[in-house]
């Protein structure tokens, strides 16, 4: 029988640690919407979304009661639009128009977010693709809580370098279109490489082509949960320190495994998977930097830090693989910085740059995320940061993103303020001599070798 | 089958505690079936392991009225599902 020493400790961590599930994410089919006309196709995905979620918001509540775990987050994710809209919008305008509907159907669900306005586009674009990619700025303008993606590249098939060289632009284009709100529209975009089907995660949440009709996946979290258990070992070896975070990863992702077990159950819904992530948040004592400190570190960004988080990330798989039936997702630390008040801290401090957090990137999802950069930053660089982050994700065969915010009239000094779980960030300085020849080449760089590893 | 909840009461230690808490599981036909308690740093923790298979009311509102009598004791009081414990700290 369960012992009090234990009951209590996991009320510890749900109460003093920040231990929550950070997600409950839905995702929707919306393939079977597809109309070719387009006030029809929009009345049916808003009627399938509203069908399919109606009880998430208060299944996720009920879980969080009876079980005494907080839920932060209850989302959406949908099929991606690109796909589902093709045959009905000619237009940019066109795709927008469902941008609003979806907007409007997860507020009536109730759901924070909702991802997969979005495009797989890592070889080439369609007609449709190149549309929704100009629809984004004025679709993530005029909604609210609607998130985009856009698959650039895997490994696979290379990087599409004519649509990263176009999100450049897109990418600028979001900026001015909200930068009375500190350029936000870009918080809600982000651009991977090896993008999963399966991420719970905002703003990269889309419903994949691979998966079944509709889907639970839970996303975990608990930076605070490691960084806690990682004071009782200071001074301890590497062995000691690898088992601890091990033993924690696997305690926090048994609770997101029962949550998403349950809501599968309750709401009638096939399981998909537990996303191992951990996630960090602006509130004091949820940060993944912190860790990265109390494993020896004076700031993230000091030289050990790539092994750091290396070490860190591995054994948060290693323990949380054992702990859920399936995994997917992104799993594996993300290292945002406006979320994460130890990054905000270590910007400030100089110990952090944007070279750091790209190396950062190799060891551990995801990408380069939130980061604020000077307003006036060219589409041009923009779209070479792109490359680089998506180079590292297509060579070693693993995901990664970028969500830059090129924040409209603010410079290196400033701070941007997001506001919520998207915290503030400091402008970070960018490298500023040109890749222009390079990204305005045309054309796709091509799938690398699988032999000759090196 | 047993519906086994785990109730925790934390808070400076005053007369009367498990009493009121008792008293409001016995009315609620909520079997009692263990009980241990500790003081960790000046507080008093209290853990009851609890049968729910009979009670009239669901967990939600057996944890909101606990809640509620939590606050007019001065101490915090959770009911949550075994489950969570269970999962998390046994493989």
């Amino acid at each position: 029988m369960i012992n009090i020493n234990e009951v209590l400790e996991t009320n510890k961590m749900i109460e003093k640690e920040n231990l929550d599930v950070r997600t409950i994410t839905l995702g929707i089919s919306l393939l079977d919407c597809i109309d070719s006309d387009l006030d029809r196709l929009n009345d049916k995905i808003y009627n399938k979304i509203t069908k399919v979620a109606k009880d998430l918001v208060a299944v996720g509540e009920q879980i969080e009661k009876e079980f005494g775990i907080p839920i932060v987050n209850k989302r959406i994710s949908v099929t991606p639009i690109a796909l589902v809209g093709g045959s009905a919008c000619k237009a940019s305008e066109d795709f927008v128009t469902i941008a609003k509907t979806l907007d409007r159907a997860r507020k009536d669900v109730g759901v924070n977010f909702l991802g997969g306005y979005s495009a797989l586009v890592s070889k080439g674009m369609t007609k449709a693709d190149e549309l929704l990619l100009r629809s984004i700025p004025q679709a993530l303008a005029q909604t609210e809580l609607v998130c985009s993606s856009v698959n650039l590249g895997s490994t696979k098939t290379g990087i599409d370098m004519d649509a990263v060289r176009l999100m450049g632009d897109i990418i600028k284009e979001t900026a001015e279109l909200t930068k009375d709100q500190d350029s936000i529209g870009c918080s809600k975009l982000v651009v991977f490489c090896n993008a999963p089907d399966d991420n719970p995660f905002m703003a990269g949440a889309f419903h994949g082509v691979t998966e079944a009709d509709a889907i639970i996946n839970v996303g975990v979290s608990g930076p605070g949960v490691v960084k806690n258990a990682l004071e009782s070992v200071r001074g301890e070896t590497f062995e000691v320190l690898c088992e601890t975070i091990k033993k924690t990863a696997f305690k926090v992702t048994r609770v997101g495994q029962l949550v998403a077990q349950e809501a599968s159950k309750r709401l009638g819904i096939p399981f998909g998977i537990v996303d191992l992530s951990l996630a960090p948040t602006p509130a004091i004592g949820d940060s993944v930097a912190d860790i990265l400190c109390e494993i020896g570190l004076e700031y993230a960004g000091a030289p050990g830090t790539t092994a750091a988080l290396a070490l860190l990330n591995d054994q948060v798989k290693k323990g949380g693989v054992m702990a859920s039936s399936y995994v997917g997702g992104l799993s594996g630390a993300f290292i945002p910085v406006s979320e994460d008040q130890g990054m905000i801290d270590a910007v400030n401090a100089g110990a952090l740059t944007i070279e750091k957090l790209e190396a950062m990137t190799c060891v551990c999802s995801v990408g380069l995320d939130m980061i604020a950069i000077p307003g006036d930053t060219k589409p041009t660089t923009i779209a070479g940061i792109i490359a680089d982050e998506l180079a590292i994700g297509m060579i070693n065969q693993k995901t990664t993103a970028v969500r830059i915010i090129p924040v409209i009239g603010k410079t290196v000094g400033d701070s941007a303020e997001f506001g919520g779980l998207l915290g503030h960030a400091p402008i970070m300085p960018v490298n500023q001599f040109s890749c222009d020849a390079f990204v305005n080449r045309g054309g796709r760089i091509p799938a690398p070798i699988h032999s000759f590893k090196n | 089958m047993m519906k086994k909840t785990i109730i925790t009461v934390v808070g400076k230690d005053t007369v009367g505690i498990i009493a009121k808490v008792c008293t409001y599981l016995a009315e609620n036909k909520i079997n009692i079936l263990d009980i241990s308690q500790t003081i960790v740093d000046d507080y008093f923790n209290m853990m009851m392991i609890a049968d729910m298979s009979k009670a009239v009311k669901s967990v939600s509102e057996v944890s909101d009225n606990l809640d509620k009598l939590g606050e007019e004791i001065g101490v915090i009081i959770r009911c949550q599902r075994e489950e969570i414990f269970n999962s998390m700290h046994r493989v």
